[in-house]
C-alpha cells in the first residue's frame, strides 16, 4: 500500500536547463565553512555552499543530517559558530532573519504558516500591508493584491475563500504566492511535496518552473528521490553535518543518491517468501465491498506472505484496508484461518488478530508526549497486568526487548515517542502492534516521511522489494495481479498511468 | 463576500431569525411586549452587558479567554465613585476617563503575565480576578453607595433619556451603538484589528509574518479592561448605585453572549454585529422569563444551556469548516 513512491510521477524526459552558465555568475548567496554546533554535536561542519540566481537545488540527506540546519542559516533563523555568510559576493556580517529577508530569501515552511480563518485575498496582502506599516486596512487594495499574487503564478483560486477550506495543495500554492510577493531571489521549499498527490505534485513542479524562469532561485528539501531528480538542476547531499556530495542532477541517480545519503549500498535484494501457496490461506476475502469505494473484491492471503496492495489515490486501496480493520462498514465475507468474521469495529479485529499501522503516524499512531515504554505497551497492556496493576519490570522488559528488536535508535525507553525521528517512530507503532502477536499486519503507506535509510530497515518497506505480490487496484477494483519477483517499479509507474 | 463572512454570516442569520421568531412568540402570549417602553427598556438592558461582550470578544478572537472583567468593572466602577464623593467633584468626563484607565490598567497585568510567562489566560484572569474582588473589598470597603451618596452628576447622566412618540429611549444605547461602531472598525478596517484575528488563528504564524505578538497581547487585554472599567461606571450611573460586590456571575453571561453571537472559542472568527446579535438575544431570553415570571433560579440554567449549545454548534461549524 505504498501508494506515495508509485503516485509520484516520473518525469517524461524533460529537458534540463543548462547547469553550465551558472558558473560564470556570482552566487546569490554563499556559505564559506560554516560550522554550527549543538550541546553533544556539529548540526553542520564546515560547510560550502552556494546558490546561484536562478537554479534549481536539492538538499538530501536522512533526517539528522543537517539539512534542516543549512535552511535555517540560510534563512537567518540560526547563529552559526565558524564560517561566514556572502550575499552577492560580500560577507554579511550579521546575518539574521531581517538580512535574509532583505536578500529576497523566503521559507515555505512545511505547515505553511497560513491563517485558517483568513481570507485567501488576507493571507496573501498582510505582508505587504505589514511591511507599508499602514494602520488601516483598505479592502479593495487587499483583494488587489492577492489577485497580483495569483495572478503572478498564473494560477486561479477563490480570492475570497477561507484558507482553511482550501486544499493542501492550495495551500501550498497560496503560501508559494505570498512568499513571492516581496522582491523574492531564493524560495526554500521543505519537504513540499509530502502530503499532495501525483497530479498535484506535477503542477507544483510546473510552478517552480514558471518561478525559475523570473530568475528565482529554488532550493528543495525532499525525501523523495524521484523528485529530486525530476525537478532540481543541483543536488547537494548531506550526512552527519557534512556535504558529502554535490554536482549537477544528470550525474546522479537514485543509487547514487542513496550512497551518499547513508554511506552504505542499501540491500536491494529482495524479499524471498519461502511458504505453501496450497495451504489454506490466513485470511481470505470474498466479494468484499465498501460502498462505491470497493466493489467485489476477492483476495486470500497465505501465512508469512507480504501482498502489497498499489494504486492511485482515491483506488480503493485504503477504504479496503479500513475494511479489514473494522473501520468502514463492508459487506462481503472476510474469513480468517477459515473462521468467518464480523468486523463492525476496531476492537473486532484487533480481537481477531488483524493490526493495523496507520497512514499518518501524528494523529493516528502515537501519543507523542508519552515514554516509548508506554507507547510499544499501549496495544499489548494486558500481557503486563498482574491483577489491577501493571508489572513494571515486565513491561520495561517488553518494551527493551521490542526497541531492540525493531532497532528503534533511542538511549532508552523513557524518551518520549515525539522526540524521535519519523523512521523510528514509525518502528515504536509497527514494534507495538508486533506485541499483539497478530495474524495479519496491515501497512498503510508505511514509508510516508522517512529516509531511505529508515526504510531499508523496517523490514516491509517498498512494493517490491518486500511483497511476494503486487496487486493494483482501480476504482475500488483489484484489477492486475503481478509477481514480486518478475516486476520493476516502472512497470508498475507504467500500469498506473495508464489506468488514469 | 469571504467565506468565513458567510458562514459568520449565516450564523447570524440563523440568530437573527430565532430572535425574530421569539420575539413573535412572546408578542403572541403578551401583546405588551411590542409597546416601545418596554422594547426600549429591552434595548437600555443591553448596554452594559453589550459593552463587556465587545470586550470579551476580542479576547476570543485572539484566542483567549477573559473572566477578569466584571471585576475590573467593580473596582473601576467603585473607586471611581469614592474617589468622586471624597474630591466632591461633580462631572461626567474625568469620571469615565478614571474609570476606564483604572479597567486599562487591571487588563495590562493581565497582558503582563499571559505574554511574559505565556500562561493560559483562563488562569490568569481567574486569578487577577479573584485579587482585584479581594483587594477591593479588604482596602476599600465593603458598604453599598446608595441613591442618596451617589453623585448626582453620575445619576443625571446615566438617566438622560430622549423622547420618542411619548416613550423615553436611553441615551446610553448610543454610547453603546458608538462603541460598536468603533470596535468594527478596529476589527475590521485597522491593522492592529487584523493582528488580533491572525494571533488567534495562528500565534506562531503571526509572528513568522511579522505581526507585533507582543503588543496585539497588550491591545487585546488592554482594551477589554478599559472597556470594562468604562461599563462598570456606566452602569453604576444607570442603576444609581454602586455596590462593590456587583457584577458577580455576569462571566457565564457575556461570554454565553458572545458565542451566541458565533464567535470561535479557538481564536479566530467572530464578528461584532454576531455579539450585538448574541446580547439581544440574551437579554431577550432573560427579560421573556422574568415576564413570564418564571423563577429567577431559572436564569441560571437557560444561561447555562444556551452557552453550552451555542458552543457546540460553533465548534461543530469550525470542525466541519476546517476538514
Amino acid at each position: 500500500m505504498s501508494a506515495r513512491l508509485v503516485e509520484a510521477a516520473y518525469p517524461e524526459g524533460r529537458p534540463r536547463p543548462e547547469i553550465e552558465a551558472h558558473t560564470m555568475a556570482e552566487p546569490l548567496i554563499e556559505l564559506r565553512a560554516v560550522t554550527k554546533r549543538f550541546p553533544g554535536m556539529k548540526a553542520l561542519d564546515s560547510v560550502d555552499f552556494q546558490i546561484f540566481p536562478a537554479e534549481i537545488v536539492c538538499l538530501a540527506g536522512e533526517n539528522g543530517s543537517g539539512k534542516s540546519t543549512l535552511i535555517k542559516i540560510v534563512s537567518g533563523v540560526y547563529d552559526f559558530d565558524e564560517g561566514e555568510v556572502l550575499i552577492n559576493g560580500k560577507p554579511v556580517a550579521d546575518f539574521g532573519p531581517r538580512a535574509a529577508i532583505a536578500a529576497g530569501i523566503q521559507v515555505i515552511y512545511q505547515d505553511f504558516s497560513l491563517f485558517p480563518s483568513l481570507t485567501v485575498a488576507e493571507n496573501l496582502a498582510l505582508n505587504r500591508l505589514l511591511s507599508e506599516g499602514k494602520t488601516f486596512v483598505d479592502p479593495k487594495r487587499r483583494r488587489q493584491l492577492g489577485a497580483e499574487a495569483l495572478a503572478r503564478l498564473d494560477v486561479t483560486i477563490d480570492l475570497e475563500a477561507t484558507v482553511g477550506t482550501l486544499s493542501t495543495a492550495d495551500r501550498q500554492i497560496v503560501a508559494i504566492a505570498r512568499a513571492l510577493m516581496s522582491d523574492t531571489r531564493l524560495l526554500i521549499m521543505d519537504e513540499p511535496t509530502t502530503a499532495l498527490t501525483g497530479r498535484e505534485v506535477d503542477r507544483l513542479f510546473s510552478i517552480v518552473r514558471e518561478i525559475q524562469v523570473k530568475g528565482i532561485a529554488v532550493l528543495f528539501v525532499s525525501h523523495k528521490m524521484r523528485e529530486m531528480l525530476e525537478i532540481s538542476e543541483r543536488i547537494t547531499v548531506f550526512r552527519n553535518g557534512r556535504k558529502v556530495e554535490e554536482g549537477p542532477t544528470a550525474e546522479f541517480n537514485e543509487a547514487r543518491i542513496t550512497r551518499a545519503m547513508t554511506g552504505h549500498d542499501i540491500g536491494h535484494e529482495r524479499h524471498v517468501w519461502v511458504g505453501d501457496a496450497t495451504t489454506a490461506p490466513r485470511l481470505s476475502v470474498r466479494n468484499l465491498s465498501v460502498g462505491e469505494a470497493v466493489r467485489n473484491v476477492n483476495l486470500d492471503l497465505h501465512k508469512g506472505e507480504i501482498v502489497g496492495l498499489s494504486g492511485l489515490l482515491g483506488s480503493g486501496r485504503t477504504e479496503l484496508a479500513m475494511a479489514l480493520f473494522g473501520m468502514e462498514p463492508h459487506s462481503g465475507e472476510i474469513r480468517l484461518d477459515g473462521v468467518p468474521l464480523r468486523l463492525s469495529s476496531v476492537q473486532d479485529a484487533v480481537g481477531a488478530g488483524i493490526a493495523y499501522v496507520p497512514e499518518d503516524r501524528l494523529s493516528e499512531g502515537l501519543f507523542m508526549q508519552q515514554p516509548i515504554a508506554r507507547n510499544v505497551i499501549a496495544s499489548a497492556i494486558n500481557r503486563v497486568t498482574r491483577g489491577l496493576f501493571l508489572d513494571r519490570d515486565r513491561l520495561n522488559a517488553l518494551a527493551e526487548q521490542t526497541v531492540s528488536d525493531m532497532r528503534i535508535a533511542t538511549p532508552d525507553i523513557e524518551k518520549h515517542a515525539g522526540q524521535l525521528s519519523g523512521g523510528n517512530q514509525q518502528r515504536v507503532v509497527i514494534g507495538r502492534w508486533l506485541l499483539t502477536n497478530p495474524k495479519v499486519l496491515i501497512l498503510n503507506g508505511p514509508t510516508v516521511g522517512v529516509d531511505v535509510g529508515s526504510k531499508a530497515e523496517i523490514h516491509r518497506p517498498e512494493l517490491i522489494q518486500n511483497c511476494n505480490r503486487i496487486l493494483l487496484m482501480h476504482r475500488g477494483e483489484i484489477v492486475d495481479c503481478m509477481d514480486a519477483q518478475s516486476v520493476e517499479e516502472d512497470d508498475i509507474h507504467g500500469r498506473l498511468k495508464g489506468l488514469r | 463576500m469571504t467565506a468565513v463572512s458567510k458562514l459568520l454570516r449565516r450564523s447570524e442569520a440563523a440568530v437573527l431569525a430565532i430572535l425574530i421568531v421569539v420575539m413573535i412568540v412572546i408578542g403572541v402570549i403578551n401583546p405588551a411586549f411590542w409597546q416601545a417602553d418596554n422594547l426600549f427598556n429591552l434595548l437600555r438592558a443591553n448596554v452594559v452587558i453589550g459593552i463587556m461582550a465587545l470586550s470579551v470578544l476580542t479576547v476570543m478572537i485572539s484566542g483567549g479567554i477573559d473572566v477578569s472583567f466584571p471585576a475590573f468593572a467593580v473596582a473601576a466602577m467603585y473607586l471611581t465613585v469614592i474617589a468622586m464623593n471624597a474630591a466632591g467633584y461633580q462631572g461626567v468626563v474625568l469620571p469615565f476617563i478614571g474609570a476606564t484607565l483604572i479597567g486599562l490598567v487591571c487588563g495590562l497585568a493581565n497582558a503582563f503575565f499571559i505574554h511574559t510567562f505565556r500562561m493560559i489566560p483562563l488562569i490568569v484572569t481567574l486569578g487577577s480576578a479573584s485579587v482585584v474582588r479581594g483587594l477591593l473589598l479588604g482596602l476599600v470597603g465593603t458598604s453599598i453607595i446608595n441613591i442618596d451618596r451617589m453623585p448626582p452628576s453620575l445619576i443625571a447622566f446615566g438617566s438622560s433619556t430622549v423622547d420618542i412618540g411619548g416613550s423615553k429611549l436611553s441615551l446610553m444605547i448610543f454610547i453603546y451603538i458608538g462603541i460598536a461602531l468603533l470596535m468594527w472598525l478596529f476589527l475590521t478596517r485597522t491593522m492592529a484589528g487584523r493582528a488580533v484575528f491572525a494571533y488567534g488563528d495562528d500565534a506562531e504564524s503571526a509572528k513568522r509574518v511579522g505581526f507585533n505578538t507582543r503588543r496585539t497581547v497588550y491591545l487585546v487585554y488592554g482594551l477589554a479592561g478599559a472597556l470594562a472599567g468604562f461599563a462598570g461606571l456606566l452602569h453604576s450611573s444607570m442603576i444609581w448605585l454602586a455596590n462593590p460586590r456587583d457584577f458577580v456571575g455576569y462571566e457565564l453571561d457575556v461570554i454565553a453572549a458572545v458565542v451566541l453571537g458565533g464567535a470561535s472559542i479557538f481564536g479566530g472568527r467572530g464578528s461584532v454585529f454576531g455579539t450585538i446579535l448574541g446580547v439581544f438575544m440574551l437579554t431577550l431570553i432573560k427579560n421573556s422569563l422574568i415576564i413570564m415570571r418564571i423563577d429567577n433560579t431559572w436564569q441560571g440554567v437557560v444561561v447555562g444551556c444556551v452557552i453550552v449549545i451555542a458552543t457546540a454548534l460553533t465548534a461543530w461549524r469550525d470542525r466541519k469548516a476546517l476538514v
